[in-house]
């Protein structure tokens, strides 16, 4: 693996962490005006990763079981209240009917999702009732979703949601930089918020709805890698138009490119309209076929969802009866 | 069975196999004339609506290549069994061409219907026969079949009123290949019915199946008996077919070597054919691509279909900053493509059709190394028990290589490099070929530049191997003629109702031209007329015969009216040296062309007098109208935006054909020429014509009236001489695009046999016109012939 570009070659980078730490580089103009995406060639390629790559029978149900995995099970409502977060922690603890477990033999993996995602108000809520499971706690932060609160309270809302034991931080850029170009802004934006995380993993999320083109979403994705983002994530959810394959593809591409110019790999995470379990297959094998392996797990791989879960049950429900299951039959979420 | 818990660690792709059975039990239950062999079933030809067995009771195989399982036996056409579907297909004719063209519409509506509600079977028998992955026969074969029958079920319905005066060709006889057996039926069968022809197919030897399947489709659909007809056979049965009398067209899709047969073998025989043959396809990147999707193009370009596709981006040409990262990503992909069972839905390739071609493939990959090419493979294995191929990928190739150069049809492809868009156009141009091109950049400024000036049919900017039934598919130079797919595929199955009209079939020129009335002012002191010296013209210049022979033209009363330049080969090698040089007549404005067409005319009409003395009034007044018609032309050729089914536009561009030899008819010496010269020159060609032997004054004075009306040098070259001599030289050359030939039969075998050596597009006819009336002398099929239609697809979007 090539550690540096040519152009970067002698240029100061932080020293990788040893909990392998996006270190980041600084920002590099030329690289970001060199991006080119072709919106119909990514589409025509988007198009053809749920046709060209399928899995079945017992490979489905170990990919299934994969995406539970990698699921940061979110709940980001006006109304949240302690009692469904602690629902939503259950859930988190144990995101399988035993019997599915015993029945597909993977008991010995202890399976559980990937993180539990809330508003920081929930934050203490949700690591008491995950004390000792080792799923961690994700906050969204940063004046989400829209991310236009004062930059000072942006900053200490990260530190307060670390403080109160969240062990990563979804935070929202500012769109308006992406929109007028103004990358360095952004960089400064995200470094800042990045230093503010201290130990805990910062993703950042692009808003891709917002971004209104696919070089806009690369140039974004490649300047939070360059300020320090150990995940790119899609949306907030909240955008009109949010996790879609072509700007998977777009991401995918870029965390690509930033690991062949660094040596570092980030992670990704779409979040948004992921509600049924052949959209987690697909997520998975555009990151299998763009990224590789390692990006199947949750070190690299997130999935942001509620609902998913539910009818990941209900499929594997199937695989293991052979007849068509009920929602109302697994434990709501 | 390996394990969910397993499964769950390794995160490999398991099989995802599509059931065969109902395909094998669609074949078992067909047997032709009892007792079907090796369990699979048997079947006979569809002749006249219905299975007829073989009359000489030969059948053979056909093999699933992932396998090598026999899959049926098909029935061995002989020269029996294509008369047989001739006669079937002669009947039905009348009755088919007699119905209203709504009737057939509903009959092309009825076939894309039920492809439809088959898909599942003919993509899953296609997948079987030839090799190629279900995925590509379900999502890409099968829907681009039903989509051809729409579109065309709307060109049946619009046929009267879309392409008023024009009449069906008649019987037309197809010959499809392997690579898209299916898709190839469509493509020809749906503009042939449409256009109220009657058809027999025959199918490659080694896919029959599903032209079989769609044979019972059409019997389904009811289809009237005798309209279309499946022999199924080799490459003898295919040469009985091109061979029989009575069939009016042919239509080939396979390779340049076997189109050349056909060329030779329909020469002379009045036969329309369209060709659509081999190519060696380049697929541009400039550095200002976006690279990864490059990468995707690049799969889509050489590794779909194993890379047997006639239009296959197989020569990457890569500017030379950006290749190393391009091969470094374009190795990356290869080792996650997956070959192996076309039936498996997860994998990106299938098996090679057949043992020969495995090991064509294998014999030019192992050229490829010998002669110094650096040659890469994924680590990964192909399966072993069919006929499979690796993704392989060339650097280092020179365009002097046989793998540069060869059409490998397989998972091969070679990249060079270049350094500006001009090398990158003379690269990509540096074939004998001229199907398709693929152009990568984001700068629409450079893409736009490049497309226009690419030998190929079909133009994909940031895209590759797009099809639609909207847009016309086809070849410049030997990569083929004709246009399949949209408005310009119609005409392929038209004729002009005017044909046949004329002077009649066979004719000879043996009109006289009229003896020079008055051309000497009666002088009070009687003197002897000044001598006048014919010359050639070329390149602008008045030029001597290379070998200094003249010939002497007799008008009809026995005089001798002068002698013109004997020209001969040499003589056309300069002209045709003198039209290339030209070639910017090709670039300038329709406007600049047609202002030098009025001139022309202006400068013609000042000398009518002295030109009617040759001609008569009324051919020179007729031939100033048809320059005037062809300089309003020449601004308005335009082309079209198809509709296909992209976010984007499919240009349809009218280009000239390039460097035009036209041998003129004997009879209307000065209106034959111009009728064929102008509409020529104002679509941007460059010519080299051969004037009526025995009557060729009035294009030697023609000249002179060349000389002062401003036509670059070039544009129009004049050699006197033996007709059928000249054309034949014409005809022959390899540096001439296209050739027009109007005499005698034998002429007419002559040109179309010559041609066959570049596969130049020939428009040879015996058959007299009456110039005079402008609907034989001018208009649209004039203007077609002088044009090649060139689809760019460009998609866009940011």
């Amino acid at each position: 693996m090539k550690a540096l570009s040519d152009r970067l070659r002698g240029v100061p980078v932080r020293p990788v962490l040893k909990d392998d730490r996006n270190p980041g580089m600084p920002l590099d103009l030329d690289v970001i005006r060199g991006l080119r995406v072709n919106r119909s060639a990514v589409e025509r390629r988007a198009a053809t990763i749920p046709t060209r790559r399928t899995v079945k029978k017992e490979w489905q149900a170990a990919w299934l079981l994969r995406a539970i995995t990698c699921m940061d099970l979110t709940t980001l409502q006006g109304d949240d209240t302690p009692g469904n977060v602690l629902r939503l922690c259950a859930k988190a603890r144990r995101p399988l009917r035993p019997d599915l477990i015993d029945a597909l033999g993977v008991g010995h993996l202890d399976i559980k999702v990937g993180a539990v995602c809330v508003y920081h108000a929930l934050v203490p809520t949700a690591v008491a009732a995950l004390e000792g499971s080792g799923i961690p706690v994700a906050a969204v932060s940063t004046g989400f979703p829209a991310g236009l609160s004062p930059f000072a309270q942006r900053l200490e809302e990260v530190q307060a949601s670390v403080a109160a034991g969240a062990q990563e931080i979804d935070i929202v850029i500012t769109r308006a930089h992406v929109l007028t170009g103004d990358w360095p802004a952004l960089y400064v934006e995200v470094r800042a918020f990045r230093d503010a995380c201290g130990r805990a993993h910062m993703k950042a999320i692009l808003g891709t709805g917002d971004l209104a083109t696919l070089t806009n979403v690369a140039c974004a994705s490649m300047v939070a890698m360059m300020a320090g983002a150990d995940f790119i994530k899609t949306s907030t959810g909240k955008e009109p138009v949010n996790a879609v394959l072509p700007v998977g593809v777009v991401m995918a591409r870029m965390i690509r490119e930033y690991e062949m110019r660094t040596g570092a790999a980030i992670g990704f995470k779409p979040a948004g309209g992921i509600r049924a379990a052949k959209q987690a297959l697909d997520w998975l094998i555009l990151m299998k076929e763009e990224l590789g392996d390692r990006w199947l797990k949750p070190a690299l791989f997130r999935l942001g969802a509620s609902a998913l879960l539910t009818d990941i049950e209900r499929q594997l429900e199937h695989f293991v009866t052979g007849r068509y299951a009920a929602a109302h039959r697994h434990p709501m979420v | 069975m390996a394990t969910v818990a397993k499964l769950f660690e390794t995160m490999e792709y398991g099989p995802a196999p599509e059931s065969d059975a109902p395909a094998l039990e669609w074949i078992k239950q067909h047997d032709s004339g009892g007792g079907g062999g090796g369990g699979g079933g048997r079947f006979g030809h569809f002749i006249n609506g219905g299975w007829a067995a073989p009359a000489e009771g030969q059948y053979f195989e056909t093999i699933n290549p992932a396998t090598k399982a026999v899959l049926a036996k098909v029935a061995q056409g002989s020269k029996a069994d294509v008369d047989a579907a001739v006669t079937a297909a002669h009947a039905a004719a009348p009755g088919w061409a007699a119905l209203t063209p709504h009737a057939r519409a509903r009959y092309l509506y009825a076939l894309a219907r039920e492809v439809q509600r088959h898909s599942r079977l003919l993509a899953v028998l296609e997948s079987l026969d030839n090799g190629k992955p279900i995925r590509e026969t379900r999502d890409l074969d099968i829907p681009l079949v039903a989509r051809h029958f729409y579109h065309h079920a709307g060109w049946a319905q619009l046929r009267d009123s879309e392409f008023p005066g024009y009449v069906p060709v008649g019987v037309v006889g197809q010959i499809i290949p392997w690579n898209f057996p299916l898709l190839m039926v469509a493509w020809k069968v749906a503009p042939a019915l449409a256009a109220a022809n009657t058809v027999i197919l025959k199918p490659a030897e080694f896919t029959p199946l599903t032209a079989l399947c769609f044979a019972e489709i059409a019997q389904a659909a009811g289809l009237p008996p005798g309209v279309f007809n499946v022999v199924t056979g080799d490459g003898a049965t295919g040469k009985a077919l091109v061979e029989h009398p009575d069939v009016q067209k042919i239509a080939f899709t396979g390779s340049t070597e076997v189109g050349r047969i056909i060329r030779k073998a329909t020469a002379g025989s009045g036969k329309k054919l369209t060709l659509e043959l081999g190519g060696k396809s380049p697929f541009i990147v400039f550095e200002d691509a976006d690279l990864d999707s490059v990468v995707e193009g690049v799969v889509d370009a050489i590794w779909f279909n194993q890379g047997q596709v006639c239009c296959a981006g197989s020569r990457l040409l890569v500017q030379e900053g950006v290749a190393d990262r391009l091969t470094q990503k374009l190795r990356a992909r290869m080792e996650k493509l997956r070959v192996g069972s076309p039936l498996d839905k997860a994998v990106d390739m299938g098996a090679i059709v057949a043992p020969v071609q495995l090991e064509r493939i294998r014999g030019l990959v192992e050229r490829g190394v010998e002669e110094g090419a650096k040659m890469w493979q994924p680590s990964w294995a192909c399966p072993t028990e069919g006929y499979f191929y690796p993704p392989t990928l060339f650097t280092d190739v020179s365009p002097a290589a046989t793998i540069a150069q060869v059409e490998i049809f397989g998972p091969v492809l070679v990249s060079m490099t270049f350094r500006t868009p001009k090398e990158a156009v003379e690269l990509a141009n540096n074939t004998p070929y001229g199907l398709a091109a693929s152009v990568w950049t984001e700068n629409i400024n450079l893409a736009l530049d490049v497309a226009p000036k690419l030998k190929a049919g079909v133009v994909w900017i940031n895209s590759t191997n797009l099809f639609d039934a909207a847009a016309g598919f086809g070849g410049y130079r030997e990569s083929g003629f004709g246009r399949e797919g949209g408005r310009e595929g119609m005409w392929e199955y038209l004729k002009s109702g005017e044909e046949g009209r004329g002077k009649g079939e066979g004719y000879t020129a043996t009109t006289p031209a009229p003896a020079i009335r008055g051309t000497l002012p009666a002088s009070p002191v009687p003197l002897p007329p000044i001598d006048r010296t014919y010359k050639l013209f070329i390149g602008g210049k008045q030029a001597r015969p290379d070998q200094g022979y003249s010939r002497t033209i007799v008008g009809s009363d026995g005089r001798v009216l002068g002698e013109v330049a004997e020209g001969n080969r040499k003589d056309v090698r300069n002209a045709v040296e003198a039209a290339h040089a030209a070639d910017g007549w090709g670039r300038s404005s329709g406007h600049l062309r047609a202002q030098v067409l009025y001139f022309i005319a202006e400068n013609l009409a000042t000398r009518a007098e002295e030109f009617a003395a040759r001609v008569g009034r009324e051919e020179v007044e007729t031939s100033v109208a048809r320059l005037f018609t062809y300089a309003a032309w020449a601004d308005k050729w335009d082309g079209a935006v198809h509709h296909t089914p992209i976010r984007g536009v499919t240009l349809a561009m009218n280009e000239p054909v390039g460097v035009l030899g036209i041998a003129a008819p004997d009879d209307f010496p000065l209106l034959g020429f111009v009728s064929l010269v102008a509409p020529a020159v104002a679509l941007g060609n460059t010519v080299i014509v051969v004037p009526s032997e025995p009557h060729p004054l009035a294009a030697t004075e023609f000249y002179t009236v060349l000389e002062t009306s401003d036509v670059p040098d070039g544009v129009i070259n004049v050699i006197t001489g033996a007709k059928d001599a000249l054309a034949k030289v014409l005809a022959e050359h390899d540096d001439v695009d296209g050739m027009w030939y109007f005499g005698n039969a034998a002429g007419v075998k002559a040109v179309e046999l010559a041609s066959a050596a570049n596969m130049k597009r020939t428009w040879a006819s015996a058959r007299s016109r009456d110039w005079l009336d402008p609907r034989q002398g001018e208009g649209r099929e004039f203007l077609r012939r002088a044009s090649e239609v060139k689809n760019i697809w460009i998609p866009y979007g940011e």
